[in-house]
């Protein structure tokens, strides 16, 4: 099988801080990786790497997404090969009303797809069953982008972008944080929704709950901008049970 | 109004060589320099009533006292009054072949904002051979106007067909010794607009100049006054989106609202003259005075989208002298490259239980400078008066400036009056946001310019907002730093 997504020897900087330091993952149509790792280790600047935000520097490594070279397009065009980010922490967007943005986004992506767009009935359609996965309130699919959301509900957003955009692979940072118990059910429940043959998931977490809904193929450790240890789903149990000093152990052997 | 122009000339200077006339007087155009001659000129020419030349040279003698304006925080070369040339026929813009001889910036522009080749060519003064659409809806137009009572002409128009209406109501709101722009637009404006709605009228369609513009060109010292009298309403659009470019640097106009007892004037202006070239060379001065008065349970509301223009100045104002009477006053103004703006309101507070808003959205890029400045004034009379301010500014860049003088003057201790002010920094994270999602940068600024511009843009008309909108991102366009 082609891989989806291959991350070959990565090292990205930031303010001339290295943080990536030579990682390598290969992920294959349909399948959900997990990334673990303590604080501070490159969770969140992988994602960001890999969506393509210029506040970090790539300064080595390749990335091949899909038979594309993921790191020669820009945020946009990756967004539009199919590459979607939950983020961590969502922004909000004042006076931007979620379906506008989503219609002027979904625009985007269907022309570069040369789909032809969605007639407003359909698009409307659209936005309702998708918020009905994610059991988003309908008054919030009208307000601004994440304005005003609680931290709940910006994540729950996030979901259904993703929903809406329908990318080929989903990074979800830490999207289970903030949760309460329903929301992690019905956020993951979106999720397993989603997952087909062909789409691939990239799960950043700190928790193994958010895997006991979300199954996942395979469990990474990202630690010092490396993964140190990959394994399968009981991975993630183990390191809930022992923590990450084991693993730093193992390393400084 | 016909007159012969050699004659007229004759008649009335009788002394032409004095102030410096040839005989060549075919270009029709004063020469330049600023004195009372110019003026009986300007008057007889336009066959005016001696009230109003009596007026004008009373402008004229106040203005020779004042002294130009320096406490706005803008910078410019200060025009010199005398090498300024006050009167030239009307004229035709010049009319060009095809659109092909338009400046190539100018029409893509237009094209981004999605206005139509015949409106490209109306609008640029290209010769037409047929009778286009916007002619006819001007014809139509007019006639349903007059169905109802309703004047809408030229002010030269309203000087000979209405005298008495102009009569009593010429600067009774902007005096003509108010300020120096104002007291040098009295004495030598040359035309405007005049609105004047009868008692219990509702304008049933948008006035606007738009429909009236290329008949002589825009004007350089225009003078528009609107009345609404008792109970009545209308809706009135100045300007266009479009970029207009003009030979004139120095546009100082004056526009003067009137709404009696129960009216309600919503007057909307989108302005886009020319603001100089990206390193701040050229560009219209707009110094502009509006006002409105309103009487008892009246409503004056301003809303601007100003664009355009190398240094504004511009304060729409609302003197709530009745009872129960609204003042509000929207503005999103936007400055890039060199720009300078210093622009607000002043909302003065006379009548009981007035009640005034204020919200402006300052949006500053490039090397640019963007003021607020705005007045409340709460007169001792002014019981149970309610003033609401809100002032925003949004910097796209480092290099650019924000700037806020709100003055607020409170003489009754009834009164409320808030005020709010943030300056925030275009969200590097919120365009990421926008590109992770599939859009461009282009289109990430648009929407969240827009977005914070939006609380404005949804007072103005409809069709106008959505063109309002296509020229924030395009006066905004690669302005992110
Ligand atoms: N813009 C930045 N400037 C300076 N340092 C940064 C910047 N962004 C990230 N870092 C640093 O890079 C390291 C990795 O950060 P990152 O956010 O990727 O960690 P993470 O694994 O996602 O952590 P967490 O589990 O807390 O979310 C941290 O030490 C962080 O301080
Ligand atoms: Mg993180």
């Amino acid at each position: 099988m082609k891989p989806l997504l291959s991350i070959n020897n990565l090292q990205a900087e930031v303010e001339g801080h290295e943080i990536l330091k030579g990682l390598n993952l290969t992920i294959n149509p349909g399948e959900v990786h997990a990334i673990m790792g303590p604080n501070g280790s490159g969770k969140s600047t992988l994602a960001s790497v890999l969506a393509g935000n210029e506040d970090y520097d790539v300064t080595g490594g390749s990335v091949d997404f899909d038979g594309i070279d993921l790191l020669d397009i820009d945020a946009s065009e990756r967004a539009k090969e199919g590459l979607f980010l939950a983020f961590q922490y969502p922004v909000e967007i004042p006076g931007v009303s979620n379906i506008n943005f989503l219609r002027a986004a979904l625009k985007e992506i269907h022309e570069h797809k040369e789909i032809d767009p969605l007639t407003a009935k359909e698009f409307l359609a659209k936005v309702k069953e998708k918020s009905a996965l994610v059991e988003l309130d309908g008054k919030l699919t009208n307000r601004s982008v994440n304005e005003g959301f609680s931290g709940g509900e910006k994540k729950r957003n996030e979901i259904f972008q993703m929903a809406m955009l329908e990318p080929k692979m989903a990074i979800l940072d830490e999207t289970d944080s903030g949760l309460d118990i329903d929301a992690l059910r019905i956020v993951a429940q979106g999720v397993n929704a989603m997952r087909s043959p062909e789409r691939s998931f990239l799960l950043i977490t700190h928790y193994q709950r958010l895997l006991d809904y979300i199954v996942p193929d395979f469990v990474h450790v990202l630690y010092k901008g490396q993964i140190v240890k990959s394994g399968p789903k009981e991975l993630a149990l183990e390191l809930e049970e022992k923590g990450y000093d084991w693993i730093k152990e193992e390393m400084a052997l | 109004m016909a007159y012969e122009g050699d004659d007229l000339l004759e008649e009335v200077t009788g002394k032409e060589y004095e102030f410096g006339f040839t005989t060549n007087i075919e270009s029709d155009k004063a020469p330049p320099g600023l004195n009372e001659d110019i003026i009986r000129l300007i008057s007889s020419k336009k066959n005016e009533p001696e009230w109003l030349l009596e007026w004008r040279l009373d402008a004229f003698a106040k203005w020779s006292e004042m002294q130009e304006p320096e406490w706005a925080h803008v910078n410019y070369e200060k025009p010199d009054f005398q090498s300024i040339s006050y009167y030239s026929a009307p004229k035709k813009k010049p009319q060009l072949d095809s659109l092909d001889d338009l400046d190539p910036e100018m029409r893509a522009t237009m094209d981004k904002l999605g206005i139509s080749i015949e409106e490209q060519k109306r609008l640029s003064g290209v010769a037409v051979d047929f009778v286009m659409d916007s002619v006819s809806v001007a014809t139509s137009f007019k006639k349903k106007l007059g169905e109802l009572g309703i004047i809408f002409c030229s002010m030269s128009e309203a000087v000979q067909e209405h005298p008495e209406l102009v009569k009593k109501y010429l600067g009774t709101v902007v005096p003509k010794q108010d300020n120096f722009y104002a007291a040098l637009n009295s004495a030598v404006f040359t035309d405007g607009s005049f609105c004047y709605i009868p008692k219990g009228v509702r304008c049933p369609m948008e006035l606007s100049t738009y429909f009236r513009i290329n008949e002589s060109g825009t004007g350089q010292f225009e003078r528009t006054l609107v009345v609404a009298d008792k109970g009545s309403y209308v809706s009135y659009l100045e300007g266009c989106t479009a970029p207009q470019r003009d030979e004139n640097q120095l546009h100082a106009a004056v526009v003067e609202l009137i709404a009696l007892d129960e009216a309600e004037i919503k007057y909307s202006t989108v302005q886009n003259w020319y603001p100089g070239d990206k390193n701040g060379a050229g560009g219209v001065f707009n110094f502009v005075t509006k006002r409105g008065l309103c009487e008892t349970r009246s409503k004056i509301s301003w809303t601007q989208v100003e664009t355009g223009s190398a240094v504004t100045w511009k304060y729409p104002s609302c003197i709530l002298k009745g009872d129960h009477s609204i003042g509000e006053f929207y503005s999103v103004a936007v400055t890039n490259n060199y720009q300078q703006a210093d622009t607000g309101t002043k909302m003065i507070h006379i009548g009981k239980n007035t009640n005034s808003t204020i919200i402006s959205k300052g949006i500053s890029a490039g090397k640019s400078q963007n003021s607020y400045r705005g007045l409340v004034s709460i007169n001792a009379s002014a019981k149970n008066a309610r003033n609401f301010s809100q002032c925003d500014s949004l910097l796209m860049t480092d290099r650019c400036g924000a700037h806020t003088f709100p003055y607020i003057e409170v003489n009754n201790s009834s009164a409320k009056v808030e005020h709010e002010a943030t300056t925030s920094k275009i969200g590097e994270d919120q365009i990421f946001y926008c590109l992770q999602r599939g859009l461009n940068e282009e289109q990430a600024i648009s929407l969240i310019v827009n977005g914070y511009a939006k609380d404005v843009l949804n007072k103005l008309p409809m069709e106008f907002a959505v063109e309002a909108q296509k020229l924030l991102a395009i006066s905004l366009e690669g302005s992110v730093g």
